[in-house]
C-alpha cells in the first residue's frame, strides 16, 4: 500500500504510465525478432545436422570416425585424414596470407599516398566478390602447372595449390577487417608516439598494431573461417585423394570437399557419415569463434 | 458444404484412374534419366500421353518396377536375377561405353583390362610398365557413389570387401574428380594422367586408349568387342499398362533410337 501511493507521487514527473505504447512496443518485438534469425538459424542447423550425424558416430564410434585413417563407404568412415588436410592448408594459408594482408592494411591506412590507396582499395574489395570457382579455375589453369613445372612433380593439384589459392581468398577480408580498425585508432595515439620521439613505422609496430589488436585478430579469425568452409575452389586444386598426405606435394581432401563430392550419391550411414564431418567442421568453427573472444577479452591491467 | 465436399470426393475418384491411365511413371537411374527425360519430352508431343520420370537411382528403380511402384523401372547396371519376379521383362535401350582417357601428349596406345586394373590399384606406378615414358602415372577416378565409377569397377574387378562390405579397390592415392568435366580437365591439362569418362564425353581435348587392343568407339560397343560399356536397362511388367508399353516401342522406334545417338549414347537397334 505505501509503496503504490508513493509510485503515484513520484510517477507525476514521468510520462504517465497508464497508456501502454503499442507503437514502441511493436518495433521493440520486430528489432527482437530480427535479432532472433540469426540465433535460430544456428541453432536450427545445428541441431539438424547433429540429428542427422548421429547415426554414422553410433555405426562406427566416434573416435573411429575421427580418428579413423581410411575413407571407405560402406565399410569404413574414417575422416582424419581430411581433418589433417584441413588444418594444415588453412594454417598454410594464414602463414602466407596474413602477414601480407596485416602490412597490406598498415599501407593503406598509415603510409599510402591517396591516389594509390584509391588504386589498391577498390582491388582488394573486387577481390573479395570474385567467386570461388573462378579462383579454382585459376588455380587449376595457373598454379597448378606452375607447381607441376617449379617442384618437377607430375601432378600439381596438391595441398601447396590449395594453400596458395586459400591465401589469396582469404586476403580481402584479413586487409578490410585490420585496415577498419587502425583507421578507427584515435589519432592521439600516433600523435602521441610521434612527439615523444618515435619514428613513423615504429609508432605503427609498436603502439598502432598493438592497440587495433582486437580487430586484427577479429579479421583473421574471420579469414580463418572462410579458409576452413571454402569448397568449390579446393575440389578443383587438391586432387581429393582420401589418403593421408605425406607432404605438401601431395594431393588430399578437405572436409568441405568430402561433403560437397559425395553428398548427391551417398545414402542411409554414407549420408549420415558426411553430416558428421559437418559436426567435426562445426565443432572446429566453435573452437575458432571461443579462441577469439578468449583473446580479445579486456584485459585488466 | 459436406455435399459439396461429396460431390469433389466422388468427382476425384472417378477422374483419378483416367489421370493414371494416361500417365505412365518411370524411376530409377540417375543416369538413364538424362536420356530419358529427353525421350519423355519427345513422345509426350506425338502421343499426347503424359511421362513422369524421376531419377532415384538404379537400385530404387529395380525395386520400384519389382513392386509395381512405377511402370517402368530404369538401371544402368547388370540386374541380378534375385532382384527380379518372374514376369518382370528386362529391355535394354542403349548402351554408354566407358573409355579409359589419357593426355594427347601420351604415347600409349593400347592397354589392356587388367594393366588398367592395376594402374587403379596403385600396382602398377609408371608409363613405362605399360609401354610410355619413364614418367609415373596420375591416376583420376571419380568419387564414392558415382554411377560411373560403380560400372568401371564392377567392369574392371576393382573390388574388394571389408568388414563384410563391398568396397572400391581404387588406390586411395588416385585423385577424385566430380562428374566427367571435371576428369577431364584434369586428365587435358596433365600429360601423365589417366581418367575414365562417360564415352560420349570424349573430345579432341583428350584421347581414349583401345582396350585389350579395341578401339572405343560405337560400332565396337554395339558389337559386345569394347568390353568397358554398361547397358541402360529398363524393367517393365509382361502384363503392364498399354501406354508403358507404347512408350517402350517409340524408345526401341527409329525416332526414338535416333535420339539416344542424339544424346551421346549407343543406339541398339
Amino acid at each position: 500500500m505505501n509503496t503504490a501511493s508513493k509510485v503515484r507521487t513520484t510517477g507525476l514527473e514521468l510520462a504517465p504510465a497508464k497508456t501502454f505504447d503499442w507503437k514502441e512496443r511493436f518495433f521493440h518485438l520486430l528489432f527482437l525478432a530480427c535479432a532472433m534469425v540469426g540465433v535460430i538459424s544456428v541453432a536450427t542447423i545445428g541441431w539438424f545436422v547433429f540429428q542427422e550425424g548421429l547415426p554414422a558416430f553410433k555405426e562406427a564410434g566416434v573416435l573411429n570416425l575421427v580418428l579413423g585413417k581410411e575413407w571407405l563407404p560402406p565399410a569404413l568412415y574414417g575422416i582424419f585424414p581430411m581433418i589433417i588436410a584441413t588444418l594444415i592448408s588453412t594454417a598454410g594459408a594464414v602463414i602466407i596470407g596474413v602477414p601480407i594482408a596485416i602490412l597490406t592494411a598498415v599501407f593503406l591506412a598509415e603510409l599510402a599516398p591517396r591516389w594509390l590507396a584509391n588504386i589498391v582499395r577498390p582491388a582488394v574489395e573486387l577481390l573479395a566478390g570474385i567467386p570461388s570457382v573462378v579462383y579454382g579455375f585459376f588455380g587449376l589453369v595457373i598454379i597448378v602447372p606452375a607447381i607441376e613445372t617449379l617442384f618437377n612433380i607430375p601432378a600439381g593439384n596438391t595441398i601447396l595449390a590449395g594453400i596458395i589459392v586459400l591465401a589469396i581468398m582469404i586476403l580481402p577480408t584479413v586487409i578490410t577487417i585490420s585496415e577498419t580498425s587502425l583507421r578507427a585508432l584515435p589519432s592521439v595515439y600516433k600523435e602521441g608516439a610521434l612527439a615523444l620521439g618515435a619514428s613513423h613505422i615504429y609508432s605503427i609496430f609498436k603502439v598502432l598494431i598493438p592497440a587495433a589488436r582486437s580487430g586484427i585478430f577479429t579479421g583473421v579469425a574471420l579469414g580463418i573461417a572462410r579458409a576452413i568452409g571454402e569448397t568449390m575452389a579446393i575440389i578443383m586444386v587438391m586432387g581429393n585423394a582420401p589418403a593421408m598426405p605425406g607432404s605438401l606435394l601431395e594431393p588430399a581432401r578437405t572436409l568441405t570437399a568430402n561433403i560437397a563430392m559425395e553428398m548427391s550419391y551417398a545414402t542411409g550411414i554414407h549420408s549420415s557419415a558426411l553430416y558428421s564431418t559437418g559436426i567435426v567442421l562445426l565443432v572446429f568453427i566453435v573452437l575458432l569463434n571461443a579462441s577469439l573472444l578468449y583473446l580479445n577479452r579486456k584485459r585488466s591491467y | 458444404m459436406k455435399k459439396v465436399i461429396g460431390l469433389l470426393a466422388a468427382v476425384s475418384l472417378l477422374t483419378a484412374p483416367l489421370a493414371q491411365a494416361s500417365t505412365v511413371t518411370v524411376s530409377g537411374s540417375t543416369s538413364v534419366a538424362h536420356v530419358m527425360e529427353v525421350l519423355a519430352e519427345n513422345y509426350q508431343k506425338i502421343a499426347s500421353k503424359n511421362v513422369e520420370v524421376q531419377s532415384t537411382g538404379s537400385s530404387a528403380g529395380i525395386r520400384a518396377a519389382k513392386d509395381g511402384t512405377s511402370m517402368i523401372g530404369m538401371s544402368s547396371r547388370n540386374v541380378k536375377q534375385s532382384e527380379l519376379n518372374s514376369d518382370t521383362k528386362e529391355i535394354v535401350i542403349a548402351r554408354d561405353g566407358i573409355a579409359a582417357a589419357v593426355n594427347n601428349a601420351n604415347p600409349v596406345q593400347n592397354l589392356t583390362q587388367e594393366q588398367i586394373s592395376q594402374i587403379y590399384r596403385g600396382e602398377i606406378n609408371n608409363w613405362s610398365e605399360v609401354g610410355g615414358e619413364a614418367k609415373p602415372i596420375v591416376v583420376v577416378t571419380r568419387e564414392n557413389g558415382s554411377g560411373t565409377r560403380g560400372a568401371f569397377e564392377e567392369i574392371m574387378k576393382l573390388q574388394r570387401t571389408v568388414n563384410g562390405h563391398k568396397v572400391t579397390a581404387i588406390s586411395p592415392r588416385a585423385q577424385v574428380g566430380n562428374g566427367n568435366g571435371m576428369i577431364k580437365t584434369i586428365v587435358a591439362n596433365n600429360p601423365y594422367a589417366i581418367g575414365y569418362i562417360s564415352l560420349g564425353s570424349v573430345d579432341d581435348s583428350l584421347r581414349a586408349v583401345d582396350v585389350n587392343g579395341i578401339a572405343a568407339t560405337d560400332t565396337n560397343i554395339a558389337a559386345g568387342d569394347y568390353q568397358i560399356a554398361r547397358p541402360f536397362i529398363v524393367l517393365m511388367d509382361k502384363n503392364a499398362h498399354i501406354n508403358a508399353q507404347d512408350f517402350i516401342s517409340y524408345i526401341l522406334s527409329e525416332d526414338g533410337q535416333s535420339i539416344v545417338a542424339e544424346e551421346g549414347y549407343i543406339r541398339v537397334q
